[in-house]
């Protein structure tokens, strides 16, 4: 019994830190520029196949896929922000959340067409040739693949950390989340910041992405189901946190292996959802966030 | 130095400036005073670049702002400290000041500027790793304009620095614009304390419904006597 429950714990840290690492980006561009961009597990789902290609074209080692993942993922992101969503960037905060979820869902649907017809809609995975290795401790296995992928959700989640905290880049970020127009009048050119913001975010996914390639499978539809998870850990870790995403991410992590432990793995979805309503309804500011900002 | 001539400017449909002319010359401190709405803010932020005027020019030492952004405003040496501050709350204070040298040119002398600033406000030195949001009202707006002075500008815009603070803040913070004048700093101060900011200034406007109805130095508007009636009896 002790166990499985440690197993389950494990596996919950693990998975746990790749929704943090999903959520990072959603979570960035919508703190930066208030764009919720629905389309965010679309791009996840591309950055999945952008590794599967150069995994199978290659066949480097699926970790050194990320580099030319996030490579992609930034002309992506450059790409849909200089077509859609630069549109949105003066319309006040309340129609930007609207339209950009009406440009979000449309983007979503013309994404998954693409990966339809680049990809067909087979489940895709890359599978690393030491896949089945692991190692047992205290009766608990430690995948080595799992590992790994928590081992650069982690660096991905400290660098950006670094990132906004050490360089003036990042300050002028941080500047434009908390009062834009007075970040106007330092000088900072706010429509670069918003650009910045949205191809980041899109990076981010990207190598979450190759995460859930190596982890699990991909498959063009399933770009909603990781912009929901992301959505559920932005809303728990409260935004402008990197922390509270980091935590949002084991929480919902935790809470599905748990469930699926105690009751059965066909509640891990409900799980989750569940404690959605339950932050929104009790501390809707987020386990991390202030109420203001 | 700055020229503006018949600015119009609009909220959406309503007109907040007619046909607004002044002039700053290098060096000096000129107030603008006028009661609320009178637009006062809005002549800054139609300066500062935040508020595009409909017609009119705009010129700053030969260059045109009309059409420019307002980040571009700031680094061509205009620096504004907006009302009731708008620091960076979740930042710190040295952050703070950081971000004021965000342009080219201000970055590249961050250090000597931070020394200056630092001289002006020893305070903001001793609390340099604190959050600026911890501050006190005082040095809050202490923050706000050594973080506008980080940035070098060659002209200051104010927007009503004396507000919120206790009498003998109000007098502190008046002291130290003329002491940063002094140093060679164009000046523009937007005022409510309508006496203290004409006692201070060389020379002011008198703004009323988004027109100036008056102009002189500070002393002729002192006497002036519809200013005396309306604002200072």
């Amino acid at each position: 019994m002790l166990e499985s429950v440690l197993q389950t714990l494990i596996f919950g840290i693990l998975v746990g830190a790749l929704y943090a690492l999903a959520a990072l980006g959603l979570s960035l561009v919508f703190g930066v520029t208030k764009f919720l961009n629905v389309a965010h597990g679309d791009l996840l789902m591309f950055g999945g196949y952008a590794s599967f290609w150069v995994f199978s074209l290659l066949g480097l080692d699926p970790f050194l896929t990320i580099p030319t993942t996030l490579v992609a993922l930034v002309l992506i992101g450059a790409i849909i922000y200089r077509v859609l969503f630069i549109r949105m960037v003066k319309l006040t905060e309340e129609t930007k959340i609207k339209n950009t979820l009406l440009v979000g869902f449309g983007l979503s649907v013309i994404l998954q067409n693409l990966a339809l017809r680049f990809w067909t809609a087979d489940d895709r995975g890359i599978t690393a040739s030491y896949s089945g290795v692991a190692f047992t401790l205290l009766g608990v296995r430690f995948p080595l693949v799992r590992l790994a992928s928590l081992l650069t959700a982690l660096v991905f989640l400290l660098a950006l950390h670094l990132f906004l905290r050490r360089t003036y880049t990042g300050k002028a970020i941080r500047a434009t989340v908390q009062d834009w127009e007075a970040a106007t009048l330092m000088g900072i050119d706010i429509h670069r910041v918003y650009f910045l913001a949205f191809v980041l975010g899109a990076a981010l996914a990207g190598v979450a992405g190759t995460l859930v390639a190596v982890n699990y499978s991909i498959e063009p539809s399933m770009g909603l189901n990781w912009t929901l998870k992301a959505l559920i850990v932005m809303v728990l870790g409260g935004l402008g946190s990197i922390t509270g995403t980091l935590v949002g991410g084991l929480a919902l992590g935790l809470t599905e292996s748990a469930t699926s432990l105690l009751l059965s793995n066909n509640y891990r979805e409900v799980a989750g959802l569940v404690l959605f309503i339950l932050i929104l309804i009790f501390r809707p500011q987020g386990l991390f966030g202030t109420k203001e900002a | 130095m700055l020229n503006l001539q018949g600015v119009d400017a609009f909220y959406q449909d309503i007109q907040a400036l007619w046909g607004l002319s002044m002039e700053i010359r290098e060096g000096e401190l000129v107030a603008l005073i006028g009661p609320n709405g009178a637009g006062k803010t809005t002549t800054l932020r139609a300066i500062s670049g935040l508020l595009k005027p409909a017609s009119g020019s705009i010129q700053f030492l030969g260059a045109d702002l009309g059409g420019q952004p307002a980040h571009k405003i700031v680094a061509l040496g205009i620096s504004q400290v907006p009302e009731s501050g708008r620091i960076f709350t979740g930042m710190s204070v040295l952050e703070n000041l950081e971000l004021g040298a965000f342009v080219a040119d201000a970055r590249k002398a961050k250090d000597s500027s931070l020394k200056w600033v630092y001289e002006i406000f020893p305070r903001l030195e001793e609390r340099e790793g604190q959050l600026a949001g911890t501050l006190s009202g005082g040095e809050r707006q202490m923050l706000a304009i050594g973080r506008a002075l980080m940035a070098k500008p060659r002209l200051l815009m104010l927007d009503e620095p004396s507000f919120g603070l206790a009498p003998l803040l109000v007098d502190q913070t008046f002291e130290l614009i003329t002491k940063i004048n002094r140093e060679g700093v164009t000046v523009l101060l937007v005022e409510q304390n309508i006496r203290a900011a004409l006692e201070l200034a060389s020379r002011a406007y008198l703004l009323e419904n988004g027109r100036i109805v008056g102009q002189g130095t500070g002393k002729d508007l002192l006497t002036y006597e519809s200013v005396r009636s309306a604002y200072l009896a």
